[in-house]
């Protein structure tokens, strides 16, 4: 079996700082400069990995240094470098000219996010591709739900595909505060339905009110002194607008007695806020893929979770019904942070009704 | 010719052969709104002028304008309604299992003319007792069934059902914990996805908070979200067994335990009763409290939306806090003992108005006991019979899928139609509209919706396996068609008295007009189109 392997060395850069996403050298460099650790390749690793302890014969056929070859060297897997860069700048151009390069595999294993996704679907006729999850966004329906599941999934595939959507922050909804995403085009993915996050799919199924209903528990249940840290999503915007506050759509702000205490905040400054004073997280599900850490919240990272007083979680009935059974899940890179959080959690679906929901690491194996 | 030549008239005619499926066309009147059908003056009978003086009303009940009625003729009204009747698919007229949750089993005629019987029907509920003891004595009779039925101690008629029964357990619920000072601390309801979700909204009314538990991976409720879930805050745990999949959870004592444990209360929503009928009880597990819907499993009409009777079984602990009144035969002159009617001691008062729905309670009084408790047993296995033979037809049609498809099923069914709609785009409700071409119809599930491209099916043991092999025999069809011409379905219906409705008028509270007021007030009086 031949796997190909693409990182976007970039991918999630900007999540932890607060900047929505990767793309463009500009953003990078502004991410690096406030202090972005990269992680991509680690978890295009990991992916290998999970790969190699099931198919020690699969060869990774991948891009030299930071795109692809790196994480080979990394995981131990037998691989060779078929395609180099131009430069040292890995940007839209080089991640379609890998494709190119690549296209002779039996799967693309491609790592980052809704950016990353995008260029592979321009880059033209491409393998099966499966998404290893490192980007900020991850809102397409072709990324595994952790990079050991995409390990998995590509071990496992048998041939046999199925079309996955690829999406991406709908800019225009963003500028008018929303958080819809936008659908690019299809690509082909192994059909393992389990292993695929799914996509992001919008609230707009659940009956109107429904986020009100949920924002008005939410706000019934804060307690005066105490900050609430609120990530992104439609629901956490209710939320501020029943506090009468006009929240960042893809940012993480905190409040504290109906006023806002610091906006759009990134990882380093959630957790000073968090270790100095009574913080809670609230964190809204991501419809189609049940994600409650680890997409978009970045800045909630182990050690800010750990720091926490505790998190609530939030999602409308209709959404926890659409996930057909599936836990809710949770990917913040480290096992332990995953681990913490597992088990059952109180999901409040609305003014004093809630759902006790599973909820686990998205890297553990799925049913 | 003598007439033993004659050729017989239609001999010579060629019969078609009965086609695979009915050439059903519903009937469609155009017809009117009651009110709008109103000429002033117009009357159905003449009342002749009285010869005697009337007897004066006291001015505080008396009207100052009369009521805004219709004014039609007799025949008018019997043609109008007589039409309505024609433009539904009503219980009485068609394979009515499509009702999955609903019980819709046939009600046999003979008990309408029990609760049409003068001696019923003309009573007043504000007579003296002494003058209704038959009743009272139907009453009580029914509730000792029910008591055996359910293993309770007492079981009151008072109560309506579904909603009314659930807010009558969940209002007990609440006069116990706060008989024994919890009330205050006791604030959390438990209930899960696959109950009736009248027990969340009952609850939520109640001023409790409600919590709800989703399925496992087998479909039953995940014992380990109960878990979590109990605690010093439990006030009760509000189930149906078994859940609208038609699954019964085995572990059902166990959930039972585990919030007595935690000081709850269990309380069993008996909706779903029918495929148990006679096999288990509700206090044999534990319950605490319990209801019947005497409209479902006990064969009374439901009555779109009328007055269903409901009954309300609890442990001796909680007989005091029961709706009132109950009625308790105590010595007396008459054979068999005299009735009386009493309210418990510190009883949670009326839920409907009086003594509770006796009409119903007469149907449901004549139905048990046409059947004997060997009946009942029967009917249950009937029911479970039935059900898992269309669950046989129904999952060999390609693209509909059973969840949790290795578990037999008690009396229903949720299927799912997600592989068709997968396939070719056309959705559950629209293979549901399509159906209703061939004189049949089925409910799809509550919301949200868990099961996607959800249909719920119940066949009672009212059905015969012709029926049972009809109903499947369409839905197949309807699904081939789907894969053949998606569109076409999509358009559907063809053959029935409307079209499409537009569902915004019953979900928009601005728009849904319950009455002719209503709609005058919400609408201005035109009717569009």
């Amino acid at each position: 079996m031949i796997v190909g392997l693409i990182v976007n060395p970039v991918a999630g850069l900007g999540g932890e700082v607060a900047l929505k996403g990767s793309d463009g050298a500009d953003v990078q460099a502004r991410a690096l400069a406030l202090g972005a650790v990269p992680r991509a390749r680690a978890r295009a690793a990991a992916a290998l990995r999970a790969l190699r302890l099931r198919r020690p014969d699969a060869v990774v056929r991948t891009v030299a240094g930071p795109m692809g070859e790196d994480s080979a060297l990394a995981a131990g897997v037998r691989h060779e470098v078929v395609h180099r860069p131009a430069g040292p700048a890995t940007g839209a151009a080089d991640t379609r000219a890998a494709v190119a390069a690549l296209a002779d595999v039996d799967l693309l294993l491609f790592a980052g996010g809704d950016g990353t996704a995008r260029d592979v679907l321009d880059a033209g006729p491409r393998p099966p591709v499966l998404g290893v999850p490192a980007g900020v966004k991850v809102y397409s329906g072709c990324f595994a739900v952790s990079p050991a599941a995409a390990g998995a999934g590509a071990a496992a595939f048998d041939g046999r595909t199925a079309e996955a959507e690829v999406v991406d922050l709908d800019e225009e909804a963003h500028r008018a505060g929303g958080v819809g995403a936008r659908l690019y085009g299809t690509v082909r993915v192994p059909a393992a339905r389990a292993r695929l996050s799914g996509r992001k799919t919008g609230s707009s199924a659940a009956p109107p009110g429904s986020a009100e209903s949920i924002a008005r528990a939410v706000v019934a249940a804060m307690r005066p002194g105490t900050a609430y840290a609120l990530g992104p999503g439609a629901t956490t915007l209710a939320v501020g607008r029943a506090l009468g506050l006009e929240l960042t759509p893809l940012g993480v702000d905190v409040v504290r007695d109906g006023a806002v205490l610091d906006r759009d905040v990134t990882e380093q400054r959630l957790l000073t806020l968090a270790m100095s004073q009574v913080t809670h997280g609230v964190l809204s599900v991501i419809g189609g893929q049940g994600f409650v850490v680890g997409r978009g919240n970045q800045q909630f990272s182990p050690r800010v979770l750990d720091a926490l007083a505790g998190i609530v979680v939030l999602a409308t009935q209709q959404k926890l019904a659409a996930l057909g059974g599936r836990p809710l899940l949770v990917d913040t890179g480290d096992p332990l942070a995953d681990a913490a959080l597992a088990g059952h959690v109180r999901v409040v679906t609305g003014h004093r009704e809630s759902v006790l929901y599973r909820i686990q690491s998205a890297s553990e194996e799925l049913p | 010719m003598s007439s033993h030549d004659a050729p017989e008239p239609f001999a010579t005619l060629p019969v078609a052969p009965k086609p695979a499926l009915r050439r059903f066309h519903q009937a469609r009147w155009d017809e009117e709104i009651v009110f709008e059908l109103s000429r002033p003056g117009r009357r159905g009978v003449g009342v002749p002028a009285p010869d005697a003086p009337l007897v004066e009303l006291p001015e505080a009940v008396a009207r100052r304008t009369p009521p805004a009625l219709p004014e039609l003729s007799q025949n008018q009204v019997v043609r109008h309604y007589l039409r309505l009747s024609q433009e539904t698919l009503g219980a009485d007229f068609n394979i009515d299992v499509g009702q999955g949750t609903c019980t819709m089993k046939y009600s046999p005629k003979v008990n309408d003319s029990f609760a049409r019987d003068p001696r019923v029907a003309a009573l007043h509920p504000l007579q003296p007792e002494s003058t209704v003891q038959g009743v009272l004595e139907i009453y009580w009779r029914l509730e000792q069934i029910l008591k055996e039925i359910s293993g309770m101690a007492r079981v009151s008629l008072q109560p309506g059902a579904g909603s009314a029964a659930i807010y009558a357990n969940i209002a007990m619920i609440r006069a116990y914990h706060a008989a024994r000072g919890e009330g205050h601390r006791r604030d959390q309801v438990i209930t899960t996805m696959f109950s009736h979700p009248s027990n969340a909204a009952c609850a939520k009314v109640a001023g409790y908070e409600v919590i709800t538990l989703m399925p496992d991976a087998d479909g039953n409720p995940d014992i380990e979200a109960l878990r979590a879930a109990v605690g010093p805050r439990t006030a009760a745990l509000l189930i149906t067994n078994p859940e609208d999949t038609g699954i019964f959870n085995p572990r059902i004592r166990e959930f039972v335990e585990l919030v007595h444990a935690a000081g709850g209360l269990a309380c069993y929503d008996q909706a779903n009763a029918n495929g148990i009928l006679g096999i288990t009880r509700a206090r044999d597990a534990g319950f605490d409290l319990c209801h019947f819907n005497l409209h479902k499993t006990f064969s009374t009409p439901h009555a779109c939306g009328g007055p269903a009777a409901g009954a309300c079984g609890v442990s001796e602990a909680l007989v005091p806090f029961l709706p009132g009144p109950v009625v308790d035969r105590v010595a007396g002159d008459r054979a068999g003992g005299s009735f009386t009617l009493t309210a418990p001691e510190r009883s949670v008062g009326k839920i409907r108005p009086f003594l509770g729905v006796t009409p119903n309670v007469v149907r449901a009084y004549a139905w048990v006991m046409a059947l004997g408790a060997e009946g009942l047993r029967e009917v249950a296995e009937t029911a479970v019979l039935n059900n898992n033979y269309l669950l046989a037809r129904v999952a060999r049609i390609p693209g509909a899928s059973v969840p949790w498809a290795e578990r037999r099923r008690v009396e229903q069914v949720r299927y799912s139609w997600q592989q068709l709609a997968e396939e070719t785009g056309v959705h559950s409700e629209e293979i549901g509209i399509r159906a209703a071409d061939f004189g049949v119809h089925y409910w799809t599930s509550h919301h949200p919706y868990v099961v996607p491209e959800p249909f719920t099916l119940e066949p009672t043991e009212s059905y015969s396996r012709e029926d049972l092999d009809e109903y499947a025999a369409i839905l197949a069809h309807v699904a081939d068609e789907a894969r053949k011409d998606p569109e076409f379905v999509r358009g559907a219906p063809y053959r029935q008295t409307v079209h499409k409705t537009d569902p915004v008028t019953l979900d928009d509270p601005a728009q849904w007009s319950p009455s002719w007021r209503a709609y005058l007030r919400k609408h201005g009086a035109k009717r569009p189109g």
